[in-house]
């Protein structure tokens, strides 16, 4: 049977694990870009401090993207070690975008990283320029293939069980990869990197120009941000993922829990502003009326559906779900069986469901309608804490247009260091970003409960079968490691920042005065 | 199905050779990064020597580690049931990798940032483990794979595993291990005696040829044990090499001496053990008198050591101590026709790529690293 305590721990080390991974990769995702851009000016112009910014906050980057890379191989390992059933069961599909995220883009991007740093004596002006967009090219398509896989698991498109392996089989690997909660996601995603990499750079720029040093090249990298920025959050919110919700069944029980909203009503639904949602409705809510139906349908008929309903709708997928396992078991005990594979094609896709009810009992087709009733009320996720992440991501994320947009406003009229009250909200508003990334990974993956894969593999059923002595070492190892090496980190980051970026100027005239004398002919514009 | 231009058996044959060349390409590309960690604190001993070496190896281990990430990607995309059942099987060893290598990109990254002598031997010691430990457990685990590992699988495919990790320290699986950082201390030496002068080189040389001696003593008494003491295993029902990937439809016994029944049928193969033992001779007598040479003969030894254990354990992939009906083999254990299929052309478009850019890279970065040619840099470590 499943030791459910050992499920509860895999699932806390995964999220904490990927919580934290996060906490780098939206970071490294917006910072490359904004020194592709400032490096881009520098070669265009010639102008040396446009270089100290790229190297400046190019070392910022470096320590961000140490502990991008230290978190992140735990993630590629992490699915096999804790969640062998899964790894089992949708590798075939779910593996692929992995290995081509490897093959395609981080060897793309931790090859030329490298000689972002360590290149700048040996490469002409414009070869560098090349190794940093590279680099910055190559975390971007990482973040493709990455959301393409986690897309799969919300809306596993181009796929099928196959009752001879066991497990989820391609069927259509395009589908896969356009599938449109990938997309969507991706958009969202990376815009929400950019943004963080300006709010970034806005507020350790605030910092100096308060302090009245680095004032030229801290005036820039705000006219940078500001501009990123603004382009960056209203994409986050225009083109936030909401556009993939009503995709798939799952998702919309997602959008009706954030919503907090029980029962579906007429067309265009009202948005809820403020609820206090309880295990079984709302003890309190404020409505804004027609405001969600056009947002997740874009259109004035369609209905939202609410929770009870999709409930309902569950529970007779289980029930279908159950014919589905005994149909599984037949075949596996007379693979020859015609009958049971024609009934097991037509109903394959409730399996999922049925396996719902393994937490109740090992032979589903037997289920009581309690245990069915039961399993159906799983599929609901915990609607207090959507509604509430949604909710602080939205706040922080329409906050951030209006702050860029006062940015830019102000970038463009120089009045930056004349307004010392935007300064300091500038370097408060630091953690905002990683609020709001860090509420969007809970409501799409905290959201997506009870499903590892969305009606194909409930998450408890997906986990390995390890001791809880195992997930005790690994997690106490994990939490003590990452709080000291977070700890240090940002010991190291505001250390860089209070020295600033004075010492570079060491760098001034050396670029391309490679003690190679063949790289240098290989050069002849210097 | 059927459409697909090149049938299963021979997609699964290709993949099981392209998981060969993702592991020798990890021991080749990265091995030396970890060898190089492994020697840190001996081959170099005041901080100007111990940053030449980190600066050796800086601007390169980042897409070098990528071999690895790609390796457990390309396992988890081709091979789903060896994905699942060894990583979660070898746990706390995968916990202890994983710890050892998350010091690795933050030792090299944060050591220098901090002039504190004691700030930078914590490092130092950070990044001897970070290279030490990887090297020994991944040896470890290919032993344990020679022993057969103690796992099983239900009707739904479930893996269950009965081992421990101290279990995992069987004598043999020891030997594997030592055998492992043998040769990777021996490939980053020669690596530190190409890229560097005075007596880093001259230490480092001492050292790798140390270890190669070590390294061929190790490997040929491992495989005396395998040939003359170790049980293999051996399929005994006919597979069927086009079917589904599903390990219960087979039967499989131990034999005496099975893990050599490759090298009988085919004894062209014995070039792989030849190949290793070879190397590290070569890698003995050179490595740090002849850099080139030396280097040459360490990654041959590489190549050959890693297709010794691939070539006596095929067809199997994981075998199973606990019910050895369930082992996993080539033929049963691998994804489907289709993504196989896709994970080929996906593999043979861009790894060409990433093969022509990161020989671009060592290109630009060539030549001999000193301290004069690290203060150059302000972005040095």
């Amino acid at each position: 049977m499943i030791d459910f305590t050992v499920v509860d721990l895999a699932r806390l080390q995964f999220a904490a694990t990927a919580l934290y991974h996060f906490l780098f990769v939206p970071l490294t995702l917006g910072l490359s870009f904004m020194m592709a851009i400032m490096e881009s000016v520098y070669v265009m112009t010639g102008r040396p401090v446009w270089r100290r910014m790229t190297l400046f906050w190019g070392t910022l980057f470096g320590i961000n993207f140490a502990m991008g890379v230290a978190t992140g191989i735990v993630m590629e390992f992490q699915f096999g070690m804790n969640w062998s059933y899964y790894s089992h069961y949708v590798g075939d599909v779910f593996g692929a975008p992995l290995a081509i995220e490897g093959l395609m883009a981080f060897f793309l991007e931790a090859t030329f990283i490298g000689l972002f740093f360590f290149g700048w004596d040996r490469l002409s002006k414009v070869g560098h320029l090349i190794v940093t967009w590279l680099t910055a090219f190559g975390a971007n398509f990482s973040a493709l293939w990455i959301l393409v896989a986690n897309g799969w698991m919300q809306n596993p498109v181009g796929a099928r069980f196959n009752p001879d392996t066991m497990r989820m089989e391609v069927t259509n690997f395009a589908e896969v990869i356009f599938n449109p909660v990938a997309q969507a996601k991706f958009v969202h995603t990376v815009s929400a990197g950019y943004t963080t990499g300006a709010m970034f750079v806005m507020a350790i720029s605030a910092f100096y120009l308060l302090r009245g040093r680095h004032v030229d090249l801290a005036k820039r990298s705000m006219a940078v941000a500001a501009s990123f920025g603004l382009a960056s959050a209203l994409s986050v919110v225009v083109l936030g993922d909401e556009s993939g919700y009503v995709a798939t069944e799952h998702q919309r029980m997602k959008i009706a829990a954030v919503e907090a909203m029980w029962e579906t009503e007429p067309a265009p639904a009202g948005l809820t502003l403020f609820a206090l949602p309880g295990k079984d409705g709302n003890a309190y809510e404020v409505k804004i009326p027609w405001i969600l139906g056009l947002i997740t349908t874009r259109s004035l008929n369609t209905e939202v559906p609410g929770i009870r309903p999709l409930v309902e709708h569950a529970e007779t997928r289980i029930r279908s779900g159950m014919q589905a396992a005994a149909d599984l078991e037949a075949i596996k005990a007379d693979p020859k069986n015609q009958a049971a594979r024609e009934a097991f094609a037509a109903n394959w896709k409730d399996l999922g469901y049925g396996l719902l009810l393994k937490r109740y009992r090992d032979d589903v087709q037997n289920a009581t309608p309690e245990e069915i009733r039961k399993a159906a009320l799983d599929t609901v996720p915990d609607v207090a804490v959507l509604f509430w992440s949604f909710r602080i991501m939205v706040a922080m994320g329409l906050y951030m247009i209006g702050f860029f947009a006062l940015a830019l406003v102000l970038s463009t009229l120089h009045r930056l260091r004349q307004t010392p009250a935007f300064l300091k909200l500038a370097f408060f508003s630091l953690p905002v970003p990683w609020i709001a990334i860090e509420s969007g990974w809970l409501v799409a993956e905290y959201g997506r409960q009870p499903w590892a894969i969305e009606g194909v593999l409930p998450t408890f059923y997906a986990a390995s079968g390890l001791s809880v002595v195992d997930l005790a070492i690994s997690l106490g190892f994990f939490v003590t490691l990452y709080t000291a090496l977070l700890g240090v980190m940002v010991y190291l980051m505001v250390k860089t920042i209070k020295a600033g970026p004075a010492s570079y100027t060491l760098l001034e005239g050396l670029q391309g005065s490679s003690r190679f004398p063949e790289a240098a002919a290989a050069n002849p514009s210097r | 199905m059927t459409q697909l231009p090149l049938d299963y058996e021979t997609l699964r044959l290709v993949w099981w050779l392209l998981l060969g060349v993702l592991l020798i390409g990890f021991a080749i590309m990265d091995g030396f990064d970890l060898g190089i960690g492994a020697l840190l604190p001996f081959a170099a001993r005041t901080d100007e020597e111990r940053r030449t070496l980190i600066n050796l190896v800086g601007p390169t281990w980042e897409g070098n580690q990528v071999w690895l990430i790609l390796g457990g990607g390309a396992i988890f995309a081709a091979w789903p049931a060896l994905y699942a059942v060894s990583f979660s099987g070898f746990y706390l060893a995968m916990i202890t990798i994983l710890l050892a290598l998350i010091l690795r990109p933050v030792g090299f990254k944060f050591r220098g940032k901090i002039a504190d002598p004691r700030w930078r031997a914590l490092w130092d010691w950070a990044l001897f483990i970070g290279g030490f430990v990887p090297a020994l457990i991944f040896g470890v685990a290919v032993g344990n794979v020679l022993l057969g590992v103690p796992f099983g699988l239900d009707g739904t495919l479930r893996p269950s595993y009965e081992g421990t990790f101290f279990g995992l320290l069987r004598p043999f699986a020891l030997v594997s291990g030592l055998v492992s950082v043998a040769m990777l201390v021996a490939h980053g030496a020669a690596v530190i005696a190409l890229r560097t002068e005075g007596p880093v080189a001259e230490r480092a040389g001492a050292y790798g040829r140390m270890a190669a001696a070590a390294g061929f003593v190790l490997f040929l008494l491992a495989g005396l044990w395998v040939a003359f003491l170790l049980p293999g295993y051996v399929v005994t029902s006919v597979q069927d090499v086009f079917g589904p990937s599903n390990p219960l439809n087979k039967t499989v016994t131990l034999a005496a001496g099975g893990w050599m029944a490759n090298y009988a049928a085919h004894p062209w193969m014995i070039a792989a053990p030849v190949l290793g033992l070879g190397g590290l001779l070569v890698a003995t007598l050179t490595l740090g008198r002849s850099a080139l040479v030396g280097l040459a003969a360490t990654t041959l030894a590489i190549t050959g050591i890693i297709a010794t254990a691939g070539l006596s354990l095929f067809p199997f992939l994981l075998p199973s101590s606990l019910d050895p009906a369930v082992s996993l083999t080539v033929w049963d254990a691998s994804s489907s026709h289709m993504t196989l299929f896709i994970m080929l052309v996906s593999t043979l478009i861009f790894l060409p790529i990433v093969l022509a850019y990161t020989a671009w890279v060592y290109r630009v970065m060539r030549g001999p690293v000193t301290p004069a040619s690290i203060g150059r840099n302000p972005n040095a470590y």
